[in-house]
């Protein structure tokens, strides 16, 4: 609903949102600057906010310190696989629901977000027992497992709300000329449905990412991701404020990166398709 | 349109994810229900036997209850408050003409993607530290007395973290609700010499009720299952347990499964009534 406004009042709109997105984006920008600041410079009073000695030593004894490498890798691979699996598992059903949609498809669609909602809590001790009997815990293999069925109901739906607008009749074209259904999925639907599909990997690359209740309590030491390598600076070692800062900066910049260019999917993926 | 081979088809793609799905839903919820109707302690003699609705009765008569229950309560609905409140506000500000637009709603959703470990770490440590925390250098410019601020102000302190974290999400939300606002009707009411505040309340907010519906039931339920916030800031002291964070200790650091299990039920069925709402919502823009 943007209409013209006068230049004045525009001057006044643009302060004003600057200057609350930069208090929003505050407390990021300064954890991003503390983590090139020395220890003692990180508290020192007033605070430094640009003029310090810029430093990458924080880094360097992050990374020589804990086994930063392992960490990110379990993440890149549990929020990788978790998604991709999802994935493989969600397009086909997806297909089916927008392409051959039966009387139950709604059902089968509110019920698959009613499995979302289910309190992770509450559910926390049949899962931890299961990964012991399975030998799970502690394992990438078993957090793949269990984010790709968090994630799954998203992945469903953000599909099937993609694969919705792709228009039924290139589909029926493609029948009458006798492709097959395998013809139609790799030759027609395929290339129309690869930046929904897209889309939908990083929503849920990110939010795989960024989960903190099962891969913190499912995990010890060989799968811990970075939401446990962070959990681990809450205590002492969080009071050596440019490492912790090195830390998360370390933890959440390829996300935040990746966070910016999903904007729009967040709102398609979260709220199901129903804010357009 | 569909042919009986294309249905037999589709019914074979939608059954992994189904079967999946029917698993992950039914097996850990059958579990949870069995164990709430035992005595069980893994580290002190495992499965005595059946309780009865004993663990139900104890879960909520114990004294950690109530609070917990409250402490959930005033969490969800002043995160949700401020997320509403503010969220509107920043949306109808960024839906105006400003220049650098795209850069200031790239601030404003960046917290969104921050992993709550960090976030809560950095408020925890770098703002909220009353000795060298930024906040407590504020309060000393100011020649104030630097507050302890998650164990003297806990509840105040978790609702702005969580807050920080969730405005995002509210603020997109409403946004792209504001931004598919028919512009006429506004000029018109405005052109008829409506104010400002009469055209935001009979225009702009029951066009958005909808999208704001759907940002309190999702926040909801993200809400009630709030838990690397607490366990990071405050570990569930200074009165800031959780319902799900009290289960939680219940199960795993008492290691009272039949007790906790009977409180993960209570949850389930807070967070179905409330799916249900959400569900409908969501059910009618299917059709």
């Amino acid at each position: 609903m943007a209409r013209s406004v006068s230049p004045r009042r525009k001057l006044i709109n643009t302060t004003v949102a600057w200057a609350i997105g930069l208090l929003i984006f505050f407390p990021i920008l300064w954890t991003i600057l503390t983590s090139f600041k020395s220890e003692a410079q990180a508290i020192a009073a007033p605070p430094i906010f640009l003029g310090f000695d810029w430093t990458l030593e924080n880094y360097r004894v992050v990374m020589e310190r804990s086994d930063y490498g392992r960490f990110l890798w379990n993440s890149i691979i549990i929020a990788g696989l978790s998604t991709v699996l999802g994935c493989i598992i969600a397009v086909p059903a997806a297909w089916s629901m927008a392409f051959v949609p039966s009387k139950r498809t709604k059902d089968i669609l509110l019920w698959m977000l009613s499995t979302k909602m289910l309190p992770a809590v509450g559910v926390l001790y049949p899962i931890y027992l299961l990964f012991i009997q399975m030998g799970l815990l502690d394992s990438r293999f078993g957090l793949v497992v269990v984010l790709m069925l968090i994630n799954l109901p998203i992945i469903v739906w953000m599909l099937y709300t993609y694969f919705k607008e792709i228009p039924g009749e290139i589909l029926e074209a493609a029948r009458m000329d006798g492709a097959t259904l395998r013809q139609e999925l790799i030759y027609v639907l395929t290339p129309m449905a690869i930046p929904g599909i897209a889309s939908t990997l990083l929503l849920n690359f990110i939010l795989a990412w960024n989960e903190a209740f099962w891969t913190l309590n499912l995990t010890a030491v060989n799968a811990a991701p970075l939401t446990a390598f962070i959990a681990s600076y809450s205590s002492p070692e969080g009071l050596f404020f440019a490492k912790l800062s090195a830390a998360s900066t370390m933890a959440i910049a390829p996300i935040l990166i990746l966070g910016w260019f999903s904007q729009k999917q967040l709102v398609r993926g979260l709220t199901f398709g129903a804010v357009k | 349109m569909a042919t009986k081979a294309s249905r037999s088809a589709a019914r074979i793609m939608m059954a992994p994810a189904v079967i999946l799905l029917l698993g992950w839903m039914l097996v850990p919820l059958i579990m949870t229900l069995w164990f709430s109707f035992r005595v069980y302690l893994p580290l002190r003699g495992g499965d005595q036997g059946w309780a009865g609705f004993d663990n139900y009765v104890r879960f909520v008569s114990s004294s950690a209850f109530w609070p917990a229950v409250t402490t959930t309560l005033i969490i969800v609905l002043g995160v949700l408050a401020i997320t509403v409140i503010f969220g509107i506000m920043i949306a109808l500000l960024l839906d105006q003409p400003i220049w650098g637009q795209g850069v200031v709603r790239i601030l404003v959703i960046a917290p969104f993607f921050v992993m709550p470990t960090v976030s809560a770490l950095v408020w925890k440590n770098m703002f909220m530290d009353p000795v060298n925390g930024l906040f407590a250098h504020l309060w000393r410019l100011f020649g104030a007395e630097p507050v302890s601020w998650l164990s003297d102000a806990s509840m105040g302190s978790i609702v702005m973290i969580v807050s920080w974290q969730w405005l995002p999400f509210a603020t997109l939300i409403l946004l792209t609700a504001v931004q598919s606002l028919d512009s006429e009707q506004l000029e018109a009411a405005e052109m008829d010499g409506a104010p400002w505040i009469k055209r935001f309340w009979f225009i702009v907010l029951p066009h958005l009720s909808r999208a704001i519906t759907i940002v309190i039931l999702i926040q909801t339920i993200f809400l009630l299952a709030i838990f690397a916030e607490i366990f990071v800031t405050t570990g569930g002291a200074f009165g800031t347990r959780t319902l799900s964070y009290l289960i939680f200790q219940r199960v795993l650091e008492s290691q009272n499964v039949g007790l906790g299990s009977a409180g993960g039920v209570y949850a389930i069925i807070l967070a179905n009534i409330i799916a249900i709402f959400l569900m409908r919502i969501v059910g009618k823009n299917l059709d």
